[in-house]
This record gives C-alpha cells, sequence and structure tokens, in this order.
C-alpha cells in the first residue's frame, strides 16, 4: 500500500515539468562546479605533488560539488514537497485517499518514499558525475560513500520537514514558503550561535552534513537525521489524524 | 435464526451519532440503518449535516460520541476493515486532475486492495458501467464535469463495495446524464445498499425505496416510500412542513 501511493506521487511529479527542470538544473549546477573545479585541480597538481600528504582529486573535486549539491536541496525542496499534502487538501483528494482501507500511516510514509526515491534520483546523478573522474585516475570511495550517505539523510530531513509543513495548509505557495523559511532557519542556526559548543549549534542540519562532507560519518549526527525525520513524520501522521478527530 | 438473517443484512449500522465542531452542533444523536439492495435517499436543506453524517458513515471524520458499524464490523474500531466496504464518492470528486482516467482507476483499484490480475476486468467494468468506456486515455483536467463525476462515480464502484455512499452525484450532469446516473444507482441498489443525498425531491422519488429528511442536524422523518405513494403523500409537501416550520421556530 505505501508503494502503490509512492508510486502515485512519483506519477504526479513526473507529469509536471517541475521535476525534470529540477533535474536538468541540478545536474547543470553540479556540473559547473565539477568543472571549475576539475580545472583548478589540474593548474594546482604539480604544486600539490610537493606536499608531503597531498589531498587527491575526490577531496578537491567530489567535496565542494556535494557541499554545493546540499545547498541547492535547501532551496529546491520547498518546490518539492509543497504540493505532497497542501494540493491534496486543496483538490479534495485527501478523501480518497482516507476513505480506502489505508492508515495514514501508510499514507505519510507513502507520499516520504515517493519523493526519497526521486531524490534517490538526483543523488545518483551526482554520484555519477563523480564516477566520471574514474576515467583519469583514482578515486575514494569512502569519502564518496560518505557524501552520498549524508546527502540521502540531509534530503530525507527536508523532506520530512516539507511534509509537515505541506500538511499544515491547503496553500502549497504558503506550505513552499513557510519550509523555505524554516530550513534557511536551521540552516543559518549555525552562524547564530557564534560560540562553539552552543547547544543552538546542533540543530543545523547543515552543520551536521558538513562531517560526512569531510568524509566522517559520525554516529550523533546520524543519530540527529534520523531522529529529525522521524519526529517530523509522526508530527505528520498526528496532524492527519487530528484533521480526521478534529476537523 | 430468523433474526440472524436479518441481522447479516444490515449492511449499515449507525447509532446515536453526533457531531460537533467547537460548540457548534452539527449532527446531533442520529440513527441510521440500511439493508443490502436498498436504496436511501438522505433529504434536507443546505447545511442540513448530510455531508457531515456521510463524512463519519465513510471514517473522514471521527463522530464525537456514537457508532457506526459497515457489514458487521466496527468502523471506529476497526477502519481499515469496515472501509474496504465502503465506495465513497463524496461532494466534490477526489480526481487527480494531472492523470489520465486509466491511471486514476488503476490508482484507486490498487488502493482499494483490487488483485492485480483483476484490475483490468475491474477497471472495464466500472468504466463501462458509468459510460466512460472510451475516454480512458484521456487527462482527467480536460474532461467537462459531467465526466469527472462519472469518473468520480467509477472510482467509488471499482472495487465492488457492499456500501456506496454518495453526495450528490447528479450535480453538473446534463438531464440525460441525470437519467443515465439514476439508472446506474438503480442498478448498483439491487447487489448492494446505497446512501444518497441530494436537494433535489424528484431524484429521490425517482431512485429511492426510503427517504430521512435532515434538518438543523436532527433526523426530522423517516418512511418508505412505497408507503408515502400508498397514503397519496407528496415527498414536496412532507419536505416543506419539517424543514421550514422548524426553520421557523429556530429563528424565532
Amino acid at each position: 500500500m505505501i508503494l502503490t501511493i509512492a508510486k502515485k506521487e512519483l506519477k504526479l511529479l513526473f507529469v509536471s515539468p517541475l521535476a525534470w527542470t529540477f533535474l536538468a538544473l541540478i545536474q547543470l549546477m553540479l556540473t559547473w562546479v565539477f568543472l571549475g573545479r576539475l580545472d583548478a585541480f589540474l593548474e594546482l597538481q604539480s604544486q600539490l605533488m610537493q606536499i608531503a600528504n597531498p589531498p587527491g582529486a575526490t577531496e578537491v573535486i567530489i567535496v565542494p560539488v556535494f557541499a554545493v549539491a546540499s545547498i541547492v536541496l535547501l532551496m529546491a525542496t520547498p518546490l518539492l514537497t509543497m504540493r505532497l499534502m497542501a494540493e491534496e487538501w486543496r483538490n479534495h483528494t485527501m478523501v480518497l485517499l482516507i476513505s480506502a482501507p489505508v492508515s495514514i500511516t501508510a499514507i505519510v510514509l507513502g507520499k516520504f518514499l515517493g519523493l526519497m526515491v526521486f531524490f534517490l534520483l538526483a543523488v545518483l546523478l551526482t554520484v555519477m558525475l563523480s564516477l566520471s573522474l574514474l576515467m583519469g585516475g583514482t578515486m575514494d570511495f569512502g569519502l564518496l560513500l560518505s557524501n552520498t550517505i549524508g546527502l540521502l539523510l540531509l534530503a530525507a530531513c527536508f523532506v520530512s520537514i516539507g511534509l509537515y509543513i505541506s500538511s499544515l495548509t491547503s496553500h502549497p505557495a504558503i506550505a513552499a514558503l513557510g519550509t523555505l523559511g524554516i530550513l534557511l532557519a536551521l540552516w543559518i542556526a549555525d552562524i547564530v550561535a557564534s560560540n562553539a559548543g552552543n547547544v543552538i549549534q546542533n540543530f543545523s542540519l547543515l552543520r551536521h552534513y558538513e562531517s560526512f562532507n569531510r568524509g566522517l560519518i559520525d554516529s550523533f549526527s546520524l543519530v540527529f537525521f534520523v531522529l529529525f525525520t522521524l519526529t517530523f513524520l509522526i508530527l505528520t501522521i498526528r496532524r492527519l489524524d487530528g484533521e480526521r478527530l478534529h476537523g | 435464526m430468523f433474526v440472524n438473517d436479518s441481522m447479516l443484512n444490515v449492511t449499515v449500522f449507525a447509532h446515536n451519532l453526533s457531531r460537533n465542531f467547537g460548540s457548534h452542533t452539527a449532527v446531533r444523536r442520529v440513527d441510521l440503518e440500511l439493508k443490502r439492495g436498498e436504496i436511501l435517499g438522505l433529504l434536507g436543506p443546505n447545511g442540513a449535516g448530510k455531508s457531515t453524517t456521510m463524512q463519519m458513515l465513510t471514517g473522514n471524520l471521527a463522530p464525537t460520541s456514537g457508532s457506526v458499524q459497515i457489514c458487521g464490523v466496527d468502523l471506529l474500531k476497526n477502519p481499515r476493515k469496515a472501509k474496504c466496504y465502503i465506495g465513497y464518492l463524496p461532494e466534490n470528486p477526489p480526481l487527480y486532475k494531472e492523470l489520465t482516467v486509466d491511471e486514476y482507476l488503476q490508482f484507486a483499484a490498487r488502493l482499494h486492495n483490487v488483485d492485480l490480475s483483476r484490475i483490468n476486468s475491474a477497471m472495464t467494468e466500472a468504466k463501462q458501467r458509468c459510460g466512460i468506456g472510451d475516454i480512458g486515455k484521456r487527462l482527467i483536467s480536460a474532461l467537462s464535469k459531467g465526466y469527472q463525476q462519472r469518473v468520480g462515480i467509477a472510482q467509488a464502484i471499482i472495487h465492488q463495495p457492499e456500501v456506496i455512499i454518495l453526495d450528490e452525484p447528479s450535480v453538473g450532469l446534463d438531464p440525460n446524464q441525470i437519467r443515465e446516473v439514476r439508472a446506474l444507482i438503480r442498478e448498483l441498489g439491487k447487489s448492494c445498499s446505497v446512501i444518497l443525498s441530494t436537494h433535489i425531491l424528484p431524484e429521490v422519488e425517482s431512485v429511492c425505496d426510503r427517504v430521512q429528511i435532515m434538518h438543523q442536524g436532527v433526523m426530522v422523518f423517516g418512511a418508505v416510500l412505497a408507503e408515502l405513494k400508498q397514503q397519496g403523500l407528496s415527498l414536496e409537501q412532507i419536505f416543506e412542513q419539517f424543514t421550514l416550520k422548524n426553520a421557523h421556530t429556530g429563528n424565532s
């Protein structure tokens, strides 16, 4: 049942030009960064060779690409999550899902999974871009793996919060703005807390992503991402249940 | 034995159903019973609580008090099993306008646990019954209101439910389509139970076996249509008598 709903979400996503435009744009931007870094790497290569422990191609080229990918994801997620729930309220199609013999948990998880499959595709494109480096040399696969895992976990957090905000309103535009606002706030939470070790810093999603970006799978960050996603999925389920109970 | 048999034939049993929205009571202590092969017309002026009652019967809204049983299964305690028996067309047909009719019906069928092997035959049958057999490849957004309404009805009957709940099914249809939809409802009523809400009195007279009139959230009248006809009472007079009288006392 979760798969049925996920499949429907994907279908609705791909019949609109939004998904294709998004995939094309993210690919364009990342390739641009990729080529820029590649150029810089080739120029610096001779100098890098003289250092005792030189940074490899993966560190110089791929890490910045994934860092940019996280920002692009942050900007684009609200546009993709806004219609998940809000449009169902608006078009009265939520009734179809709720009248069917499907639990609310399955509805929420199906929608979450549908969008995650889409983001998996976007991440996969980025990974393939990175793998093209293999044509000219070797790569640090560990670093690539930690970046991939990090980006997927980050996407899961973004989607879950977007899903929740979208369930609060029947106006997709408000859902998009609300999600963007919160994601930006969670990003700059890092900067606001100027002195290191402040509790607020821990809420910055991109700060947690940084450790994955550096190739460090930090268990604290891992647990934070998973708990963050779960929290907002549960909040969404509760919200849908509340609609039935309180009207 | 006889009691058991008649109990088995009851498909919808709602007892003492109430629903408050804040301090406002939309539906107050409504009782409703429906047998297999019966078509019930739910009548009432705008805002009488018909749609709210239907939302409670389909599990879209939790009642403040009271209980609902669908084919003997408690809707509140075991919603997923009870919902298997229900086909519901809400006031606004729940259509994904970006999909084609076939894609949409396929999704509706999967959502209602129709077997993959049976999906194609179920879709063909539902489309044929609703008279939309030849527009399967078209986008729902490109259809006229009447066709969209029919797709909505097809969605409600695709899993061959025991109970079909239709909220104003003939809105937006032209006279020919209204006649077809009424014929379809009569045919559906032979094998399942149908609840139909409307404000069109002739529709009730031509389609339904039984009528219940709601006014200001309360069930004010209920009768078998054949008996009314025997007594020579007109539905219009009864409707006026029960809904106008209470409105005056309510206002004064």
